[in-house]
C-alpha cells in the first residue's frame, strides 16, 4: 500500500530507489568509493550492504580508472552495473572506461553489445573546497555521442529518472547535485521511470521562458514565485536530462513568450547553455523579441575563500536580475 | 607422447587458420582495397591457439589492437572477420569498428580494442560478474608488453587479487612497444615480476611453444575456476610483421625497424614450423594429411574472403544506427 503524498528527501529518495531495484533484480550490482561511509555518500547508500552484502555492493579502493573498467565490464556481461564516485571531479581518472569504452561500445561494435552501466557522479561543492572538489561537469559528459546524461532537480524525479537509467540499454550518467540532498518532495513508494530525455514546465507563464536543470531549478522555483508577485509570468523548464536535450519543449515555449534565460550550473564556454542558446537562434530567430541570456558560472576555477565563492555561484537573486534584463 | 592426436591437431589448425587468414590480408593491405589499420598476428598463434584450447564456449576474452588471432581461436566466425576488416555490413561489427573492434558476444569474444590496456579493466569486470554470479566463467585478457606502461593495469591487478577473481592477465610480450624495444620503455624486462608484489601467482612461459602455452594455461585456467585467481602470465614472444600493416612502412619505405638478425632468429622459432616438427617425429600426421590440411585451411579462408568481398558495404543512410541501442 501506498502512502499518498509521503514526503521523502532527495538522498533518501537515492537510497529507496536503490534498495528496491537491487531487491527486485540480483543482476543489479553497486560499486563506488565510500559506499560504506556516510562521510563519502550521506545516507544514499544506508543499508544497502546489510541487505544486499558486500559481493554486490562493493567499496574499492582508490583506483577510479579500474573501478569505473570494471563496472563496464560488469555490464558488458550483461549485469546492471553503477559506479559511485563520490565526487565528480575524480571521474576525470575514468575517462577511457567512460568516453572510449561505454560510449563508444554500441556503434564500434555495429550495435552487437552494448554497455548499460550508470556512472553516479556526485558533484560536491562549496564549502570552501576549491578547484579541485567543486567542478560541476555536465556538458563535458554531454558531448559524447552514445552517452545519456540525467540531471535531476528534486527527490521526485531522482528516483524516476535514476530507475530508468538503471533499466536503460546504454551507457547513462547521472549527475547527482549534493545540495540536493536534505530537500524533500513527495515521492510514491513504489519503483517508477520517468523519461530520459524529456523535460517538464515546472510552472506555466507567458512572459519569458527560464530553463535550468539539476540544483538550480530549486533557485529558479524560488526567483520564478518572487518574480509572480512582480507581475512577471515567467514559464520555468526543467530539463530533467541534458542528453538528450528536450529541444522540442523549449521551442514550443519559446515560440510563446519570444525571450529565452538558460541558468546553468556550469562555466559558460561551451556549455549546455551555449548548445540550448545556439539551438533556438538557428531554428527560431523569427520569435525571439530580446537576445538568449546564459546565466551560467563564469569561466575560471571554483575558489576556496568565501568573499569569493560568494561571488561565483549563481543565485535566486542573479536570476531575478537576468530574467528582468531580458525583459527589458 | 603425452598430448593426444586430436588436440596437436586441434593445435596446429588453430594456428594454421589464424596464420592463412592473416597472410591473405597482405596483399589487399598493399594494393589498398583494405584501408583499417591491421596489426597482424603472425608469429604469435601459439599463445591464442595453446590458451583457448583450454577454455569453455562460455569463458570469456577481451583482446587489444592485435587479436584477430585470439577472435579466431575463440571460436570467432573467420568470413565475418575479414568482411569487418574490408569494412562491410557483413562484419562482425556490421563494418562499424574495422580490423580494431572485433566482437563475437556468442562465442565469447566479448571485446577488442585498440586503446592500450583499454579492456584489461572489462576484464575484470567480466570476471567480478562471474564471481557475483557464481556461474565458474573465467575470463582472459591479452594485453601486452606496451600496456605494462598503464596505470590501469596495477590498479587491475590489486583489485583482482584483492577479491580474489578468475581472471588470467595474459600479457605477449613481443619485445616492441610498437617501435620502442622494452629495453627502453623498463627497467626490468622481466614483466611477470610485476604481478608478484600483488600477491598473484605469475611466470614466464615460451609464447612460441604451443605445448607449453598449453600446459601452463591449463594449470592457470583450473585455478581461476577453482576460486584460486587470478594468474598472471608473460608469454615471450615476436610479432613477424611490422607493428601495423604488413611492415613498419616507415615514409613508404617498406622496411623493418628492428634489427635483422634479431628478426631472423625469432622466424627460426616459427610456432608452426615447430608443432608440426614435434607432429611430424611422433607420427601424428602424414605429408598427404598435412597437405589436406592446408588444402582445406586455405579453402576456408578464400571462402571467408569471397564472403567479405560479396558483402555489401554499409549504407550511407545507416551512419547513425547504433549510436544508442534505443
Amino acid at each position: 500500500m501506498s502512502i499518498l503524498n509521503r514526503k521523502l528527501a532527495y538522498s533518501l529518495a537515492i537510497n529507496e530507489t536503490l534498495k528496491q531495484i537491487m531487491e527486485r533484480d540480483k543482476e543489479v550490482l553497486l560499486i563506488g568509493q565510500g559506499v560504506k561511509s556516510p562521510w563519502y555518500v550521506g545516507n544514499t547508500c544506508q543499508d544497502l550492504i546489510e541487505l544486499f552484502g558486500e559481493e554486490r555492493v562493493i567499496d574499492t579502493p582508490i583506483s577510479e580508472n579500474a573501478m569505473t573498467g570494471a563496472a563496464v565490464g560488469a555490464s558488458i556481461v550483461g549485469m546492471k552495473a553503477i559506479i559511485m564516485h563520490p565526487r565528480i571531479d575524480f571521474s576525470l581518472y575514468a575517462f577511457d572506461p567512460i568516453i572510449n569504452q561505454a560510449a563508444n561500445w554500441s556503434y564500434m561494435n555495429g550495435g552487437r553489445a552494448s554497455a548499460p552501466v550508470v556512472f553516479w557522479l556526485v558533484i560536491n561543492r562549496a564549502g570552501e573546497q576549491a578547484a579541485q572538489h567543486s567542478q560541476a561537469l555536465y556538458s563535458l559528459f554531454a558531448h559524447i555521442p552514445g552517452l545519456k546524461v540525467i540531471a535531476p532537480s528534486n527527490a521526485y524525479d531522482v528516483k524516476g529518472l535514476l530507475t530508468s537509467a538503471i533499466n536503460d540499454p546504454d551507457p547513462v550518467v547521472f549527475i547527482d547535485d549534493r545540495w540536493l540532498y536534505g530537500i524533500e518532495d513527495f515521492v510514491p513508494e513504489e519503483l517508477y521511470e520517468l523519461p530520459i530525455g524529456k523535460g517538464i514546465i515546472k510552472s506555466p507563464g507567458n512572459d519569458i521562458t527560464l530553463v535550468s536543470s539539476s540544483f538550480l531549478t530549486s533557485e529558479c522555483t524560488a526567483a520564478t514565485e518572487i518574480l509572480k508577485s512582480q507581475k512577471i509570468s515567467v514559464e520555468l523548464i526543467d530539463l530533467r536530462s541534458i542528453k538528450p536535450l528536450d529541444l522540442d519543449l523549449i521551442f514550443n515555449s519559446v515560440k510563446k513568450t519570444g525571450r529565452l534565460v538558460i541558468v546553468d550550473g556550469s562555466w559558460k564556454s561551451n556549455s549546455i547553455a551555449s548548445e540550448i542558446s545556439a539551438s533556438v537562434n538557428e531554428n527560431l530567430l523569427g520569435h525571439l523579441k530580446s537576445p538568449v541570456f546564459r546565466l551560467n558560472l563564469p569561466d575560471a576555477p571554483a575558489p576556496a575563500s568565501r568573499t569569493l565563492e560568494a561571488e561565483y555561484y549563481i543565485t535566486k537573486e542573479k536570476i531575478i536580475e537576468a530574467v528582468r534584463n531580458t525583459l527589458l | 607422447m603425452k598430448y593426444s592426436k586430436e588436440i596437436l591437431i586441434s593445435l596446429y589448425r588453430t594456428m594454421l587458420r589464424i596464420r592463412t587468414a592473416e597472410e591473405s590480408l597482405v596483399e589487399p593491405i598493399l594494393n589498398g582495397e583494405i584501408r583499417t589499420p591491421v596489426h597482424l598476428y603472425s608469429g604469435e598463434e601459439a599463445i591464442a591457439a595453446g590458451l583457448c584450447a583450454n577454455l569453455n564456449h562460455s569463458d570469456y576474452i577481451f583482446g587489444n589492437h592485435r587479436s584477430h588471432g585470439h577472435y579466431l581461436a575463440k571460436g570467432g566466425d573467420m568470413g565475418a572477420m575479414i568482411a569487418e576488416i574490408y569494412g562491410k555490413e557483413g562484419g562482425c561489427s556490421r563494418g562499424r569498428g574495422g580490423s580494431m573492434h572485433l566482437i563475437d558476444p556468442e562465442n565469447g569474444v566479448m571485446g577488442i580494442v585498440p586503446i592500450v590496456a583499454g579492456t584489461i579493466s572489462l576484464a575484470l569486470g567480466a570476471a567480478l560478474a562471474s564471481k557475483i554470479r557464481k556461474d565458474k566463467k573465467v575470463v582472459v585478457s591479452f594485453f601486452g608488453d606496451g600496456a605494462t606502461g598503464e596505470g590501469v593495469l596495477y590498479e587491475s591487478l590489486n583489485f583482482a587479487a584483492l577479491k580474489k577473481l578468475p581472471i588470467i592477465f595474459a600479457c605477449e610480450n613481443n619485445l616492441y612497444s610498437t617501435h620502442l624495444p622494452i629495453s627502453e620503455i623498463r627497467v626490468n624486462e622481466k614483466i611477470y615480476e610485476t604481478a608478484k608484489p600483488f600477491g598473484i601467482e605469475s611466470y614466464r612461459v615460451d609464447g612460441n611453444n604451443v605445448l607449453d602455452v598449453l600446459d601452463s594455461s591449463k594449470n592457470a585456467i583450473d585455478k581461476c575456476r577453482n576460486n584460486q585467481g587470478p594468474v598472471f602470465i608473460e608469454f615471450l614472444t615476436y610479432r613477424f610483421r611490422g607493428h601495423v600493416g604488413p611492415d613498419d612502412n616507415i615514409q613508404g619505405s617498406h622496411v623493418d625497424i628492428r634489427p635483422k638478425d634479431e628478426i631472423e632468429k625469432w622466424l627460426k622459432k616459427d610456432p608452426i614450423q615447430h608443432l608440426k616438427e614435434i607432429m611430424i617425429k611422433n607420427h601424428v600426421l602424414s605429408d598427404l594429411d598435412f597437405s589436406n590440411l592446408h588444402h582445406e585451411i586455405n579453402k576456408e579462408v578464400k571462402d571467408a574472403t569471397h564472403y567479405a568481398l560479396n558483402s555489401n558495404y554499409p549504407n550511407p543512410s545507416d551512419l547513425l544506427k547504433y549510436v544508442y541501442t534505443k
